[in-house]
């Protein structure tokens, strides 16, 4: 086998997986923290930021007009329930429990072991002032549909082989 | 091909990548507060372009770097200094390919062509500016130092350059090395850093933030008959290419040509399989006569040096059927390749097209051997992208394959873009993108339905949120 230290085509990022984005259409592991936007159910103009942090699992949830989310007082709400479940499916579940450093006590990680494991730690409820960031990352996001193909060729993108290999 | 000839050792290959592995260990402590180890890494890459045009200001910049005090243009010099190594590499391996294939080579560049064009707008040598100031922070903090906060401050610069497709390049680059890195972060605690692939990245961005380093300008047009043997898929998180790779024949009676028409897109990080190819396919309809089995007719197709066309819908139209196995036996054999560009030349872009036969394929622990005229070469089966008909079964179960000869960390492999199997005793063609241009597969049908289905609720989304 070679040297994967030394390869150049070394598979950094597993396979993201399939997944329905109608009531989660963003879901990220970034800036030390699992964050996203989740559709609301009852208003179609809606959407709720959501995120827990790594380590200490500080959540926080509003909505993008910055009003804050009525089930989110003192334990998570339904919408970071709904991140963790979608984040578990695009990512797997040992990456979402390895990012967060999530404690799970022996247990297989899932969607209930990783929320499990965090809720248990009492986590603290963040402010709202991430929302913010959070929807203008979801924003870029978006705009990459925008983005016109090109034919001119991309010869970096030799850098970027497919991977068969899931998360 | 003589697989046989590709197992031969080339004199001087393990002291180019000795001095290029030196110098990555340079990159993953940092370049903030040089060690001695690093000194001597840095000092090894020099002496490497010794007696070079680069010698003296890869000198110069190794020195700086080495007491902590190198400037952007010096960082520059030392990935000229890596790149320039590596090319070295390619053109020694290259040279082995050429005669491994038994085809004719595709002699130099067109010493013309060297200085690229590109865009030189005001604008875009900012923009240029912040990715290399970006790199260079990097390269300060080394991969051992990554974390969130250096990582991210490439977003701005990122969505600045996707803006603009001459930038498209760079911005595809730097995108998806930001995503590898922010996914290994923070990297003191990293099991294990791909040194050389985020050398690579590294170097290449430098040299590309040099204004007009990534023009690839077409030098002439070509008309015939395209005949595809087969589609290689490339993707990072917010991006894919596919470039198909085929046979020219020139309807002036040349001989034939190989050549590559390649589409690429940005794209959301959730937009993945058949998602990509609808987003590929409007814009070449060049994926849809693969997936028909077709050839095309060329009238005038923009072309480059390096043989990739330059695609336009409006110089193509759908030709004859053509079964790209019938191309690769009868003519491929005889087709000229075509020179790499200068700033191309590296072992990580060798992609050359093979058509392998009479060869026996086994499980050798997870990977899969063709032996090859005697020889065993390594079959790249990670590479079969999920949404297509070609799996790695068919592959280990086939009788004739077409492919990409590729070479990684010392050794070649082959990439399967299509191959030749016995279903029902009839034979039958399998291709990597079979799906490119959309399919009657069920499996491809119910791919296609989950990827349209995700691409409505962002498109939907997007309608409703962005611009308020």
């Amino acid at each position: 086998m070679p040297d994967w230290e030394k390869l150049s085509t070394a598979r950094v990022i597993p396979l993201a997986r399939p997944r329905k984005l109608a009531k989660v259409p963003f879901a990220e592991l970034a800036d030390g923290r699992l964050q996203g936007v989740v559709s609301s159910g009852s208003d179609i103009e809606r959407v709720y930021v959501s995120s827990v942090a790594a380590s200490t699992y500080t959540f926080a949830c509003s909505t993008n007009n910055n009003r804050p989310c009525g089930g989110a007082r003192g334990s998570f709400c339904n919408h970071i329930l709904a991140l963790v479940n979608e984040a578990v499916l695009q990512y797997g579940a040992e990456r979402v429990a390895r990012y967060l450093r999530v404690e799970l006590g022996g247990e297989e990680p899932s969607a209930p072991s990783i929320t499990r494991g965090m809720s248990v730690t009492r986590p603290a409820q963040g402010d709202t002032a991430l929302a913010a960031p959070v929807f203008s990352r979801f924003l870029r996001h978006l705009a990459y549909l925008e983005l016109a193909p090109v034919t001119a060729p991309v010869p970096e993108m030799q850098w970027f082989p497919p991977t068969r290999a899931e998360a | 091909m003589r697989a046989d000839l590709l197992a031969e050792t080339i004199d001087g290959i393990d002291e180019a990548l000795a001095a290029v592995d030196a110098f990555d260990q340079v990159l993953t402590a940092g370049l903030l507060r040089p060690q001695p180890a690093q000194a001597a890494g840095l000092a090894r890459l020099a002496g490497a372009v010794t007696g070079t045009p680069l010698a003296a200001r890869v000198a110069e910049a190794a020195e700086k770097a080495a007491a902590g005090v190198a400037s952007e243009d010096h960082l520059v010099a030392l990935a000229a200094a890596r790149t320039a190594l590596l090319g070295s590499v390619h053109d020694a391996l290259m040279t082995q390919v050429t005669e491994a294939t038994g085809r004719p080579g595709g002699g130099d560049y067109p010493a013309s062509e060297q200085a690229g064009q590109g865009t030189s707008a005001r604008q875009a040598a900012n923009v240029l500016a912040a990715a290399r100031s970006w790199l260079s922070d990097l390269a300060r903090g080394g991969w051992r130092g990554l974390d969130t906060g250096v990582v991210s401050e490439s977003a701005p610069v990122v969505s600045a350059m996707l803006a603009e497709p001459a930038l498209r390049r760079l911005a595809t680059l730097l995108d998806g090395f930001a995503a590898e890195l922010a996914a290994s972060c923070p990297g003191a605690t990293l099991e294990r850093v791909p040194a050389r692939r985020w050398a690579d990245l590294w170097s290449r961005g430098m040299l590309l933030t040099v204004p007009g380093a990534a023009g690839a300008p077409a030098t002439g047009t070509v008309t015939g008959r395209l005949l595809p043997l087969g589609i290689d898929l490339t993707e990072h998180p917010t991006a894919a290419q596919a470039q198909v790779h085929a046979v020219l024949e020139p309807a002036d009676g040349g001989g034939p040509r190989l050549v590559r028409a390649t589409v690429s897109v940005p794209k959301p990080d959730t937009v993945i399989g058949a998602g990509v190819w609808q987003l590929l396919r409007p814009r070449m309809s060049l994926l849809a006569a693969v997936s028909q089995g077709r050839s095309m007719d060329l009238a005038d197709m923009p072309v480059t040096a390096e043989g990739d066309l330059i695609w336009s819908d409006e110089h193509a139209r759908l030709g004859e059927p053509a079964a790209p196995f019938a191309a690769a036996r009868v003519a491929l054999p005889t087709a000229t390749a075509m020179a790499t560009a200068p700033l191309d030349r590296h072992p990580a872009r060798i992609a050359v097209p093979v058509f392998l036969e009479g060869y026996a394929a086994r499980q050798d622990d997870d990977a899969l051997v063709f032996t090859v005229t005697g020889r065993p070469l390594a079959v790249d089966t990670d590479r079969i992208p999920v949404a297509g008909p070609l799996t790695p079964e068919a592959v280990a179960a086939s009788g004739a394959c077409i492919g990409l000869l590729r070479w990684d960390a010392g050794s070649f492999s082959v990439q399967p873009l299509a191959v030749e199997t016995t279903v029902k005793k009839k034979a039958v063609a399998v291709q990597a993108g079979g799906w490119a241009g959309g399919t009657t597969d069920a499996a491809g049908v119910k791919a296609e339905k989950a990827a349209t289905d995700a691409t409505s609720v962002l498109r939907e989304r997007a309608g409703r949120l962005l611009r308020k």
